[in-house]
């Protein structure tokens, strides 16, 4: 689990970019999951609707907003990250936490809040739509977690390698 | 009653040649301007750029596509049709006719005398104000949610002056949210990119958040299949010149931060703060 030494050495001023590091991987995460939902549940699957009709009108803004707050977030985490790498600031495994901080976050909101208290759509029009509601928020859940670990185990006083195992 | 006689216009008629020289004209003027233009530059200037002069072209070939030929037509019984001209003429033609640059264009060419007034006129308040983000955003998506969830849109089709004002609006509306955006040519007064990205969100979100209403809740006069589709194409393709926009703001955000030395020492001081444990 341990970050690679050579990592460490081609990119020598991650210490000083720990904040950006997380943000560019949280607002990947956040646009990601809302690329890969919109391509794969609404477009492969045709599970979601583009609109059911039961949505609440604050359902409707906040899909409105999330999904344009996706879209740039995108853009933007992927400029955010080629800025860490030109600065010699990625660190890699700091960002992939924020990527599944960001992700989770995004998922457990979508899956609870979306779709559930604004009824914005169901994951799938089927009779035992909880089994769908249970596996998307525990993997949620378990992105969030795995994320959060990755993003403590970045922090700067476990930067130099061998030394803060003294 | 006979003065809004004079001005209503039935649908029959309006589908004519009469709207569709008016709106497509002016788009044919700044085509040949655009080339007159650069003809003068060249004289004195470096080699106008051809991807700036192509930009300039297939913006104001999508702007007279939407206003005029085929699609017109259609787009006034068809609200796919209308939707997708709409999709040009507001979104797609704006920004490629604004990566064309014609402010330097222009500037380059004018006398100096002339082009003193118009850098003044562009510093003036009202042209400062309306090319705020905030106050281009309001103009451009709050005109369509204005359009499109009040009697506007059938009344358009039954007036020609409102045929002609929407359309007009539509594109300068469009052209100046997205160069209150993207800064292409000068602007007055920039912003930050942190404000301007965070308008264009809420913009593209209230773009979105209209698509999908109007799905559910068609204007007059549209059957729900075509509001349906009308609403779905207005949404992608939104999101498809979206994309685009924000590329572009992001570009300039990472061109303008570009680390003077690449190599910096300032991180030098955290290793020994992290010894200390």
């Amino acid at each position: 689990m341990a970050a690679k030494v050579g990592n460490q050495d081609s990119y020598p001023n991650r210490y000083a970019y720990l904040s950006k590091n997380l943000w560019s991987g949280f607002l990947f995460g956040v646009g990601f999951i809302a690329f890969f939902d919109e391509a794969v549940f609404h477009q492969l699957l045709h599970w979601h609707h583009f609109y059911d009709k039961s949505t609440t009108s604050m359902g409707l803004v906040s899909d409105g907003l999330f999904h344009a707050f996706s879209w740039f977030a995108t853009i933007g985490g992927l400029f955010l990250f080629a800025d860490l790498h030109r600065r010699k600031a990625l660190w890699l495994m700091r960002w992939w936490g924020g990527v599944l901080l960001g992700a989770g976050g995004f998922q457990l909101y979508d899956g609870i809040i979306q779709h559930k208290v604004m009824r914005i759509h169901q994951i799938r029009y089927v009779e035992n739509v909880i089994v769908y509601d249970a596996i998307w928020n525990v993997t949620a859940a378990a992105m969030i977690i795995i994320g959060a670990i990755l993003i403590v185990r970045t922090q700067r006083h476990r930067a130099p390698e061998g030394e803060n195992r003294a | 009653m006979s003065s809004y006689a004079d001005i209503c216009y039935t649908g029959g008629q309006l589908s004519g040649a009469i709207p569709q020289v008016l709106l497509a004209l002016p788009f044919g003027l700044v085509l040949f301007f655009y080339f007159f233009a650069i003809i003068r530059s060249n004289r004195h200037y470096k080699k106008w750029p051809l991807a700036r002069t192509v930009f300039w072209v297939v913006g104001v070939l999508l702007a007279v596509f939407s206003v005029a030929g085929p699609l017109a037509e259609r787009a006034h019984f068809d609200f796919t049709a209308h939707m997708i001209g709409h999709l040009f003429l507001g979104m797609a033609a704006p920004l490629f006719m604004a990566l064309a640059a014609p402010m330097t264009l222009i500037l380059r060419v004018l006398p100096i005398h002339l082009a003193r007034h118009l850098t003044r006129l562009l510093k003036s308040l009202p042209v400062r104000f309306v090319s705020d983000p905030i106050v281009a955003s309001l103009l451009n998506v709050g005109g369509l949610w204005i359009l499109y969830t009040t009697g506007l849109y059938t009344a358009m089709h039954e007036s020609l002056l409102l045929h002609l004002f929407v359309h007009v609006h539509v594109f300068l509306a469009g052209y100046v949210f997205t160069i209150s955006m993207i800064y292409i040519d000068p602007i007055p007064r920039r912003k930050g990119f942190l404000y301007r990205s965070i308008v264009l969100i809420v913009a593209l979100a209230g773009h979105g958040i209209l698509s999908k209403y109007i799905y559910a809740h068609p204007p007059d006069g549209v059957s729900l299949a075509q509001a349906e589709k009308g609403g779905m194409i207005m949404y992608y393709g939104g999101d498809a010149i979206d994309l685009v926009l924000i590329f572009i703001l992001c570009m300039h955000w990472y061109k303008s931060t570009r680390p003077r030395e690449l190599a910096e020492k300032k991180v030098s001081g955290t290793i020994p703060l992290a010894a200390r444990r």
